[in-house]
């Protein structure tokens, strides 16, 4: 075996900095190797972004409505030529006969009804007081209470119109203006809360998986007694997701802008600063499940029950924290997501600085400290 | 005699690789088949074909007077297998396996309490009939694995590397095994790296590079090759090899 | 016949025997129709209103008190400053704010009109547009009341007004769990059969224990079937616990509609969802494959179905994609039978669809097994 009795120069030691690039490159190649699960890893985002900020929106638009009418007068006709021209709703159907509109809300053809009552214009003009009736389907109650309320305003509007060339009236009129999203979009409030989620998805579930996969496979022991510093070994593993996570928060910030219009009213120094932190917050508690995982299966389950779940129903994007119960509300402060989410917000949408997320800052940063010291120090005690 | 393996000029293609070039050999009943080669040879692309989980290229072959191209449902009838990845459900136990494979080929419950009796007691497990396959030590694993292969009686049983990581003693009863098997009339085509285990079996086939070199008895291969043992053959054959170990 | 009961009773011993799907199957269900529906609540109840009443009349007070009387606020901050008022919507102290001028009073009665300000934070447009029109009705409300008072004093003849009576049908309480619970069990039966099916079969792969299945003459179908079957009984088995012990004990929901109907229709939905698990373990090797790409399904199934956002928003090509999501129609079809006691006239339509997924699934998924091995 000559390879054994090459005369060697000189050999140099390898300074920790060298080594340390060696195995981050190890780890490049780990990860762009997987070409199904990197695909997964930017096509999710992508994915969730354009769902999240197109598809899923609450606002009510062409919403049917049935209506029974059994007056047919000047009255009703008037309203009813409201109702059309309102981009909330589209009329299903004019009908005399009461029992269509049971079957429609059956069929889930409509979502709401209006019924006129016989004389409905004679009583309006000779008793100055006229009755309809609103149906909505509670089934979905949120949708039926904004129907309920559009119809209303539609007939109070009618109302006024009519009444309102008379003189004598006290009117109140209310001015109203929504800041930072005047359009209503979805998007505001989703996106900020998607990228917690991405970033949380990439930084613990795949850096446990891949640090449990080399327990699994006993290529660990390999590393572990190469002359390198433990340490350096899990800092290698986390270059390439801190690197991957970077990538998707570049992806989902020009798609929300460029895409979906999303302004970005603040600072970005200090956007990528705090998302660093949020990215290491992450990245240690996948370094806690790698350490109390034994196979793959385990961690990618304790990532999605001990990170995934918590996130989507406790950061706030998904779920209104302020009408749960007290403990799930007192719970939702130990979530990470919530805090970066509200970052997230303050900074790109109400364009604020430093001084205004502090606390939010100095949570983060504490719960990153405290992931890292347990993370590492149970990492440590695992090789002993 | 009539042969139970026929295989005339079978090979396998991926794509530009050939697997499996052009072999053709003959297996007669009763007989301890070894099927020799390197890594990589072909020896696994060859025995899958036989067993009709692959199909072949080119070429035809038979087994038990089925054809492997059109009649792979009637040859898995009269087949055993076992291959050299452990395969038998971890998370049952022992009975429960036999009972499964049992069922599988159809064998009546009656048929199997009984046969299942006689398998334990032959194999000395009965205390561990209750006991997840999982639990076993790996002879043990290997033994009871081989037992289910030829526990419907086949006319044929298909062992890959079978002994694989296993301890001279238990590897020598396994051999035991497959001589009982042997001379209940089953057939036993077998591939293997220990050349020890090639001086066991009948005929001897050693593959290099997808092409059958040598196939006879082992004594007429070590006079053919002026070797003192089967080790020595393989060796003088193997080393022409070209394609690299896998 | 024999073989396939042998080979259920082997899929069955494993699945009980596997530690780690037991709670999946028994313990994740419960815990997650507990969790949900509590953390899943859309109702817009606590909408946090900042008042800056410069006005300090008769008329600011009681305009106040209506809306803080009216439930659906929570008075958080209460100044006289506006700039001040606005820092709480900056700091989420505040959803909305609503500015009384000075002299709103005075100016309302000389020039009969006069203007509030209410300003909203509208990064959540739901809430910032339900907290809108909240408050709308009830400056509408109120301009009412002081026009009834107005119009005694001035003794100013007949005025029109017209009455509405409004209602809501199907749940009249207007009960946020109602609209979720079955949506979610919907969900929750959904993921269970995929991961659970592609999962299984490819365990199977990964262990190379197929491979000892595939050399014996057992038919590939029964192979199948035999999967596919235990994991039917425990989607029955689970729905029934969701529907008949939780939904019905916790939350109080009883189906409207026949339960006869309700289960045939989950019965077909189970067997084409089974299908797709069988499907995604055809194109993954490993178990971790078939996590993620199930997990990407499911998710998409879900956000997609209706269960949070109402389909009749989306936009044309959102909604194609949601009626290609079987668990759009199990959702909707949960919803009508449960809710509105729909019968077999009115989800023709939709028995039509999930029969042909099923078929079209199993087909697919049948198709490509055979090619893969």
């Amino acid at each position: 075996m000559y390879f054994l009795n090459w005369p060697e120069k000189q050999r140099e030691v390898p300074t920790e900095m060298k080594q340390f690039l060696i195995f981050v490159r190890k780890e490049f190649k780990h990860v762009f190797r997987d070409k199904k699960t990197l695909l997964m890893l930017f096509g999710l985002p992508v994915v969730q972004i354009v769902l999240f900020g197109f598809a899923l929106t609450n606002e009510i638009k062409n919403s049917k409505v049935l209506i029974v009418d059994y007056s047919k007068d000047q009255a009703t006709c008037s309203i009813i030529a409201k109702i059309e021209a309102s981009t909330y709703f589209e009329i299903y159907s004019v009908t005399q006969d009461p029992l269509e509109m049971e079957k429609a809300f059956k069929k889930g053809k409509i979502k709401s009804g209006i019924i006129f009552p016989l004389n409905f214009s004679y009583d309006l003009h000779h008793s100055g007081k006229a009755q309809l009736s609103i149906i909505a389907d509670g089934s979905d109650p949120n949708t039926a209470t904004s129907l309920t309320n559009y119809l209303n305003s539609i007939v109070q509007d009618y109302i006024h119109q009519v009444s309102g060339s008379r003189t004598g009236l006290l009117f109140v009129k209310a001015e109203t203006r929504m800041i930072y999203n005047p359009e209503l979009k979805g998007a505001y409030n989703y996106v900020p809360g998607v990228m917690a989620l991405v970033l949380l998805l990439v930084s613990v579930m795949m850096t446990s998986i891949s640090i449990v996969r080399e327990k699994e496979m006993g290529t660990m022991e390999v590393l572990l007694v190469s002359p390198f510093k433990p340490l350096l070994v899990i800092l290698s593993k986390a270059i390439p997701y801190l690197l991957v996570s970077m990538v998707n928060l570049a992806i989902i910030l020009l798609l929300s802008v460029f895409a979906l219009g999303l302004p970005f009213a603040g600072s970005i120094g200090l956007f990528v600063l705090v998302s660093v932190l949020y990215i290491i917050t992450g990245l240690s508690l996948g370094l806690l499940i790698s350490s109390a995982a034994a196979s793959q299966q385990a961690a990618m389950l304790m990532s999605v029950m001990g990170m995934l779940l918590p996130t989507m129903l406790f950061a706030g994007f998904m779920f209104p924290i302020e009408n749960m119960p007290m403990p799930l509300q007192l719970f939702s402060n130990v979530v990470p997501a919530k805090w970066y989410y509200i970052i997230v917000k303050s900074i790109m949408i109400k364009g604020l600085g430093l001084s205004a997320i502090f606390k939010e800052v100095l949570i983060l940063t504490g719960m990153t400290v405290f992931l890292l010291a347990v993370s590492l120090k149970k990492f440590k005690t695992r090789l002993e | 005699m009539e042969a139970v393996i026929k295989a005339e000029k079978l090979s396998k293609r991926f794509g530009d690789f050939i697997a499996t070039n052009a072999v053709s050999f003959e297996v007669y009943p009763g007989e301890i088949f070894g099927f020799l080669g390197a890594n990589g040879a072909g020896k696994t692309t060859a025995m899958r074909m036989l067993c009709g989980l692959s199909r072949p290229s080119s070429g035809s072959a038979s087994i038990a007077g089925f054809d492997v191209y059109t009649q792979t449902e009637q040859i898995k009838k009269h087949i055993g297998y076992m291959s050299q990845k452990f395969s038998l459900y971890e998370d049952l136990t022992v009975v429960e396996n036999i009972r499964l494979f049992g069922g599988i080929y159809g064998l009546s419950k009656e048929d199997v309490r009984v046969k299942t009796q006689g398998l334990l007691e032959h194999l000395k497990m009965e205390d561990q009939k209750n006991k997840l396959v999982g639990a076993l030590p790996l002879g043990w694993k290997q033994k009871l694995a081989f037992s289910v292969a030829v526990f419907h009686k086949p006319r044929i049983v298909f062992l890959d590397e079978p002994t694989g990581g296993v301890d001279p003693i238990t590897r020598r009863q396994f051999w035991d095994l497959i001589y009982e098997a042997s001379q209940q009339g089953i057939t036993v085509f077998v591939t293997t790296h220990y050349m020890d285990e090639a001086e066991y079996c009948n005929r001897v086939s050693i593959m290099v590079d997808g092409v059958i070199e040598a196939l006879d008895t082992p004594a007429k291969l070590k006079s053919q090759y002026d070797a003192v043992s089967m080790e020595d053959v393989f060796f003088k054959l193997a080393r022409k090899a070209k394609r690299g170990a896998d | 016949m024999r073989t396939l009961i042998v080979l259920l009773q082997k899929e069955f011993r494993q699945i009980f025997r596997n530690k780690a799907i037991l709670p999946l199957i028994f313990v994740m269900p419960t815990v997650q129709l507990l969790i949900l529906p509590l953390a899943a609540d859309y109702e817009i109840k606590n909408i946090k209103l900042a008042v800056i009443d410069q006005d300090h009349s008769p008329y600011s007070a009681k305009l106040i008190s209506k809306i803080t009387g009216s439930g659906y606020f929570q008075l958080t901050h209460f100044g006289n400053s506006y700039p001040q008022g606005f820092k709480t919507i900056e700091t989420e102290k505040a959803d909305l704010v609503l500015n009384i001028p000075l002299g709103f009073e005075k100016n309302l009665i000389r020039e009969q009109q006069n203007s509030l300000f209410i300003a909203i934070n509208a990064i959540n447009g739901v809430k910032a547009g339900l907290g809108g029109s909240y408050l709308a009705k009830i400056i509408q409300e109120f301009n009412m009341e002081i026009n009834l008072d107005w119009t005694r004093v001035i003794q100013n003849g007949t005025e029109q007004k017209i009455e509405t009576l409004n209602s809501a049908w199907y749940n009249p309480g207007m009960n946020y769990n109602f609209f979720m619970v079955p949506g979610i069990l919907a969900a929750l039966v959904t993921m269970m059969g995929t991961y659970m099916t592609s999962v299984n079969i490819v365990k199977e792969k990964e262990v190379g224990t197929i491979e000892q299945i595939n050399v014996t003459p057992v038919n590939k179908m029964y192979f199948i079937l035999a999967k596919l079957i235990p994991f039917w009984v425990i989607g029955m088995f689970v729905f029934s616990v969701g529907l008949g012990i939780i939904a019905n004990l916790v939350y109080g929901i009883s189906s409207q509609g026949s339960l006869f109907l309700l289960y045939l229709f989950l019965g077909i939905y189970l067997v084409a969802i089974l299908g797709l698990g069988l499907l995604v373990s055809t194109y993954s090797e490993t178990q971790q494959q078939a996590m993620s790409i199930t997990f990407f399904f499911v998710m998409i199934f879900m956000l997609m179905s209706g269960l949070f956002t109402p389909i009749d928003s989306m936009p044309s090509w959102a909604r194609a994609i949601s009626y290609l999501s079987p668990l759009t129609y199990f959702i909707e079809v949960m919803r009508m039978i449960v809710l509105k006691g729909s019968g077999f006239d009115d989800l023709q339509y939709q028995f039509f669809v999930i029969l042909l997924f099923a078929v079209l699934m199993n087909t697919w998924a049948i198709l490509n097994y055979r090619k893969t091995n």
